[in-house]
């Protein structure tokens, strides 16, 4: 069904009877050309592109949950294209594009919304670092403008200009960043996937990969054994546990992050706003929560939940920047597992086995990532050469010293 | 959640620095090439489970804990101090 103003109008007067299903639920098949693991942001736009741009058809989803209840339905969702780096400028400004095109594309309200970002900064020295960030996006073709405080404060009268500690000395303004809806992001690419043919298979969690004479032939899952020619691990924090049924060792580290919302308020918060000093970083979601977050809880952990200290570090960065949110009520706290790689860059690579493929390496910034990482990973899967804006994101760049550390904070995965 | 320093007895988390899998005590020699390198500062197990790594007692006797602790559900089972480790002549 195609969704559109008429639909929401013709179904309300009909009493809202005449909606059917976003997708299918099928069994799943003997045999697929591919198959992907995992239904998160990630994967479904993997097979949405596979079906889309390379015409394949007998593709399946496997997804141990449900489609949409990892990251993707657990992060802050901020959208961007500020990097600097080559390699990850070029891939981010990709995706920015797609994220502009994509409720056309999928024919899907995923409520991209892009109201600006802006990083502030607190010295002279950071300061010096984002005008030439800024620069950097703009020779990308992206976009960015260097405030001075008072350029800030008219963005942002309700920051605490005058606080000692960490002075406000300006912020680099990035127009068309943004937020967009998480859930409506899996579940339009789901969506849209199901209309081409692929099968979306839930409550299906892969327990095996299987490889015969250096390929792979298929997977062991709950719900069976299933061949296939190509299979994508696309599982975000829980890549090291699939790749090892690959026999692979990847240099990932799982780490939690924590994130935060309040209840609804009226429209206070215009733009995503983070704090340079505190890392910690704040949006108004349209239902009129302020969603925010900050760094990671710093160990290893695969519980999807944090601890208390971090828990107080966001709250106090948070009052340090904008007293005025110490009135807001907070309504819910949780967790997601990052799949945090030693540069803070992502991999989209072939592995040794033929026909064994690896999308992860997220840390926390790979939902602005989903368009591109899917268009990516489908072009690698369908002709088995990299993408040109995925090119750099190679399996073996730790060990060739091809490092991508956007951050300059050195090889300890919980730095990034 | 509060670790358990063998010198100072349960301190509060904040009290400690995070470092990483306790592979960083493996050390590969200055000669030792790109894949012991690799294996060294990126590859890890990453368990989903019991593991053991190292956290730093940064505002209290400064000294390195391997903790063992289960990444699913934060329980801590046991801490030792690295220098007893080493002390015990295991080698690190
Ligand atoms: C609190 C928080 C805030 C964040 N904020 C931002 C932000 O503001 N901007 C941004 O760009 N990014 C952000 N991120 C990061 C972003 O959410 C992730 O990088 C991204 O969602 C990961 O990719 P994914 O959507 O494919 O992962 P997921 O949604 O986690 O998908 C992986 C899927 O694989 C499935 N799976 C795992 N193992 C198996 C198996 N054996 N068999 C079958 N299926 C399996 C899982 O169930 C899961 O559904 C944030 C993350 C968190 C937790
Ligand atoms: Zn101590």
């Amino acid at each position: 069904m195609r969704y559109s103003g008429w639909k929401v109008i013709t179904q309300g007067l009909l009493g809202n009877k005449g909606w059917t299903p976003a997708w299918r639920d099928p069994a799943p098949k003997a045999e697929y050309d591919a198959i992907i693991i995992g239904g998160g942001g990630h994967g479904l736009s993997t097979a949405y592109y596979l079906a889309k741009n390379h015409g394949l058809r007998n593709i399946a989803v496997l997804e141990k949950g449900y489609l949409g209840g990892g990251n993707v339905g657990r992060n802050t969702t901020i959208v961007r294209a500020n990097y600097f780096l080559k390699g990850n400028s070029e891939f981010y400004s990709h995706s920015l594009k797609l994220w502009e095109g994509l409720e056309a594309e999928l024919n899907y309200n995923v409520m991209h919304s892009q109201r600006g970002l802006i990083n502030l900064f607190h010295s002279d020295g950071q300061r010096d670092a984002f005008a030439r960030r800024g620069n950097m996006m703009i020779n990308q073709g992206d976009d960015a403008i260097l405030l001075d405080r008072e350029g800030v404060r008219e963005h942002l009268p309700y920051l605490d200009f005058e606080q000692t500690r960490f002075p406000i000395y300006g912020g680099l303004l990035h127009p068309r960043g943004g937020s967009a809806r998480h859930d409506a992001v899996a579940w339009g690419y789901a969506r849209g996937a199901d209309r081409l043919g692929v099968d979306l298979i839930q409550n299906c969690e892969v327990t095996g990969i299987d490889v015969e004479g250096g390929k792979v032939v298929g997977v062991q899952t709950s719900r069976g054994a299933i061949k296939a020619k190509k299979v994508g691990i696309v599982v975000a924090g829980r890549s090291s546990q699939v790749a090892a049924m690959a026999g692979m060792r990847l240099p990932i580290e799982s780490h939690i992050l924590q994130a935060f919302v309040t209840e609804g308020l009226k429209p206070v918060i215009h733009h995503v706003v983070s704090f340079g000093m505190g890392h910690f970083y704040i949006s108004q979601s349209d239902k009129g929560g302020l969603v925010f977050g900050g760094d990671l809880d710093f160990y290893a952990s695969y519980a999807a939940r944090g601890n208390l200290p971090m828990v107080e570090h966001v709250m106090e960065a948070g009052m340090t920047l904008m007293p005025m949110i110490g009135r807001a009520k907070v309504l819910r706290s949780w967790g997601g597992i990052m799949d945090m790689s030693p540069d803070g860059s992502p991999i989209i690579d072939k592995t040794h086995i033929d026909g064994l493929y690896l999308d992860c390496g997220w840390n926390y910034g790979g939902f602005k990532a989903v368009p591109a990482s899917g268009w990516c990973m489908a072009h690698l899967m369908a002709t088995d050469t990299p993408h040109e804006v995925a090119r750099r994101f190679r399996l073996d760049r730790f060990r060739t010293g091809h490092l991508l550390d956007e951050e300059g904070t050195g090889s300890q995965h919980n730095l990034h | 959640m509060r670790l358990t320093c063998p010198l100072c007895g349960p301190r509060d988390r904040r009290e400690f620095y995070y470092y990483g899998s306790e592979d960083y005590l493996q050390r590969p020699g200055p000669d030792a090439g790109p894949e012991a390198w690799d294996d060294h500062l990126h590859l890890r197990d990453n368990i989903a489970g019991e593991v053991r790594d190292l956290w730093y007692h940064e505002t209290g006797c400064s000294q390195w804990l391997i903790v063992t602790r289960n990444t699913v559900t934060h329980e801590i089972l046991s801490t030792e101090l690295v220098a007893d480790r080493k002390k015990k002549g295991v080698r690190a």
